[in-house]
């Protein structure tokens, strides 16, 4: 029967094995690629919750839409070397670039209808090595896990008022949040607002301790609080106008404050606020010195990813900054690709 | 060639079976990656970029190799038709191997990422961002990943159509066991 190269009857049953171990290997395949399991909530299922009914914002991010651009410093006060080893934390000016954002998928949103504010903030140390955060006024995030954060951007879509109502009696946590956008002061800058981490982080300091943290950028500049309808009346691109001219007379400076948790602090819930009598230590100063709009400014390019981090500071258990990676790459990716419908007015970039 | 030799020679057969486990595990970290939200996200990315550099060194040892060794000749009565199947098929896959790695660095670069392999090592950007190279790199990493995986579906049923069916002795010349007497090359 060993006769070489010559195709035997026997084979039949050779054949449906390699047939077997080709479409069981294909199939492996598109399990993992999740084409078999719809119900996976994947970054596609995510941008698609919150992409709104008129459809997606082509050419911009697919969530806080709206924003302009900052370059300026961050002065390292040294006190932050006691917590990491980040490079960024030793005592001197460090090359920071960031953007002033709204909490919305439309990049023509009225500033007045935005209740969510948000800063995306890269630090470079001297070697290049950089840090990405991207953070929002709210003092503690709306939901606990991202498959929350999806079904709630699932029910406040949904025309059905009862959609809300199952959503919160499924996620009570949310209800703290309702609270705060319905009550908390709105301001008229963005130079007079905190930022805050939300998320959880581990810092390695140089003798290999570790602490979990969130952090804040916290505005030197005195909030003056505004009524929603007064700030409506302003315009609906005030906070872009404001910035631009108050950073053009002078600096714009936010202290970064990190809250370090005690042993027992949620760290792996952004929903739930760390008590107030935590440990803060003030680790430098973020000084913004000019704004550019974002169509042709530094901002527009990059993806304020959260776990692009340095050396010194790593992600904890909170599992927002892996899911919120996962689809701000969607995200980059779409919007990269979509570039043409919004194009750059500049003809010097390639 | 003269005197081709029988069999690859060991070091080409590792490197053959090491690799061909890594790049199966990076087909399937890259689709699974790309379709979660879970925690597990992260450590997967760090995987696939560093198996990924790795695969790109590893593939330029084993083409120097490939050029100092060569390969043993196909069985002199398969079908020519056959025959340049599987040279070409084999150009494909060494093609795939150099490609794919370059198109994952050029898209992070063109998408003005930090590339931060495992251990921290840094790998410096070689392109400026350009949305119109990210686009393109990115789409071309998405479909030759798909294009290299059914190649590799082709060339192990094509392997194993050698070693069940026409037991021609192929699968020995790179065959990771140690070798059994087998039988020579159709003359
Ligand atoms: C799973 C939950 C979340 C999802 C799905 C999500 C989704 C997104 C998306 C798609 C973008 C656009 C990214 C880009 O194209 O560059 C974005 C931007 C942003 N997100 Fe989130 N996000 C989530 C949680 C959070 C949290 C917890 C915070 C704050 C603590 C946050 C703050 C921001 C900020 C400030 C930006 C704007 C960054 C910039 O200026 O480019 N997000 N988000
Ligand atoms: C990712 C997976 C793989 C890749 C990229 C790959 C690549 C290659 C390449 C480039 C060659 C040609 C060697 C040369 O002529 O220099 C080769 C030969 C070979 N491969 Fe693979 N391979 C993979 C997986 C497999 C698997 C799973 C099998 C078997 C089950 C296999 C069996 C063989 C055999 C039998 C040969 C010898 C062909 C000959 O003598 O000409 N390979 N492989
Ligand atoms: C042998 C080498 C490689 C193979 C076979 C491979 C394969 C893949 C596959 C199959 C995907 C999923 C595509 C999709 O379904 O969307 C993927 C995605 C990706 N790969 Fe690779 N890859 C390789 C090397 C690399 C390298 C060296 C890097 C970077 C250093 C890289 C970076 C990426 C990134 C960033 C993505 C996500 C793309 C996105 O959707 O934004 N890959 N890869």
């Amino acid at each position: 029967m060993n006769q070489p190269g010559r195709v035997e009857r026997s084979s039949l049953g050779w054949l449906v094995l390699i047939a077997a171990v080709v479409g069981g290997s294909a199939a492996a395949f598109a399990y993992t690629a999740g084409w078999l399991t719809p119900g996976r909530l994947t970054p596609d299922r995510m941008i698609a919750a919150l992409t709104p009914p008129s459809g997606p914002p082509l050419g911009h991010r697919r969530n806080h839409a709206k924003g302009i651009c900052f370059t300026g410093m961050f002065e390292a006060n040294g006190s932050g070397v006691e917590l990491s080893r980040a490079k960024v934390f030793v005592q001197g000016r460090y090359p920071a670039l960031g953007r002033f954002n709204l909490g919305t998928a439309d990049p023509n949103a009225v500033d007045a209808t935005v209740r969510v504010r948000g800063m995306g903030l890269q630090i470079s140390a001297a070697d290049g090595e950089e840090w990405r955060m991207a953070m929002i006024n709210p003092p503690f995030f709306a939901v606990s896990t991202p498959d929350a954060f999806h079904d709630l951007l699932v029910a406040a879509g949904k025309k059905d008022p009862e959609a809300m109502k199952t959503f919160i009696s499924a996620n009570p946590e949310f209800a703290a949040f309702a609270a705060w956008a319905k009550a908390a002061p709105w301001t008229g800058s963005y130079a007079e607002d905190s930022y805050n981490s939300l998320n959880s982080f581990v810092f390695t300091n140089a003798k290999g301790d570790e602490h979990a943290v969130r952090w804040s950028l916290v505005p030197t500049a005195a909030p003056t609080s505004i009524a929603q309808a007064e700030l409506e009346k302003r315009g609906p691109n005030f906070l872009e106008q404001e910035i631009t001219n108050r950073v053009r007379s002078a600096p714009q400076r936010w202290t970064m404050v990190t809250t370090v948790a005690d042993p027992g602090d949620p760290t792996a819930d952004p929903s739930k606020a760390w008590p107030e009598n935590r440990r803060k230590v003030q680790v430098g100063t973020l000084v913004v010195q000019r704004i550019e709009p974002e169509r042709d400014g530094p901002c527009r390019d990059i993806n304020f990813d959260p776990t692009v981090l340095p050396q010194g500071v790593r992600v904890s258990d909170d599992p927002f900054p892996a899911a919120r990676s996962s689809v701000y790459r969607k995200s980059y990716d779409l919007r990269a690709a979509e570039a043409s419908d919004y194009p750059r007015t500049e003809v010097a970039k390639p | 060639m003269t005197n081709a030799p029988q069999h690859f020679a060991p070091i080409q057969r590792l490197l053959h079976w090491l690799m061909a486990i890594c790049i199966i595990a990076m087909l399937f970290i890259g689709v699974g990656m790309v379709s979660s939200v879970a925690q597990k996200y992260l450590p997967l990315i760090l995987i696939h970029k560093t198996l990924g550099v790795a695969l790109l060194v590893l593939v330029l040892v084993r083409l120097a190799l490939r050029l100092h060794f060569g390969a043993p000749p196909l069985p002199a009565d398969l079908p020519p038709a056959m025959k340049l199947g599987a040279r070409l098929s084999h150009l494909l896959l060494y093609g795939f191997m150099i490609v794919m790695p370059l198109l994952g660095l050029g898209m992070l670069w063109a998408a003005a990422y930090p590339v931060v392999l495992y251990g921290g090592i840094r790998i410096p950007a070689l392109l400026p961002q350009s949305d119109h190279a990210h686009t393109l790199f990115w789409n071309a990493h998405v479909y030759l990943g798909f294009a290299f995986f059914a190649l590799v579906l082709l060339h192990l049923a094509a392997a194993l159509f050698h070693a069940l069916i026409r037991r021609d002795g192929v699968f020995a010349t790179i065959s990771p066991l140690p070798q059994r007497q087998r039988m020579k090359p159709t003359e």
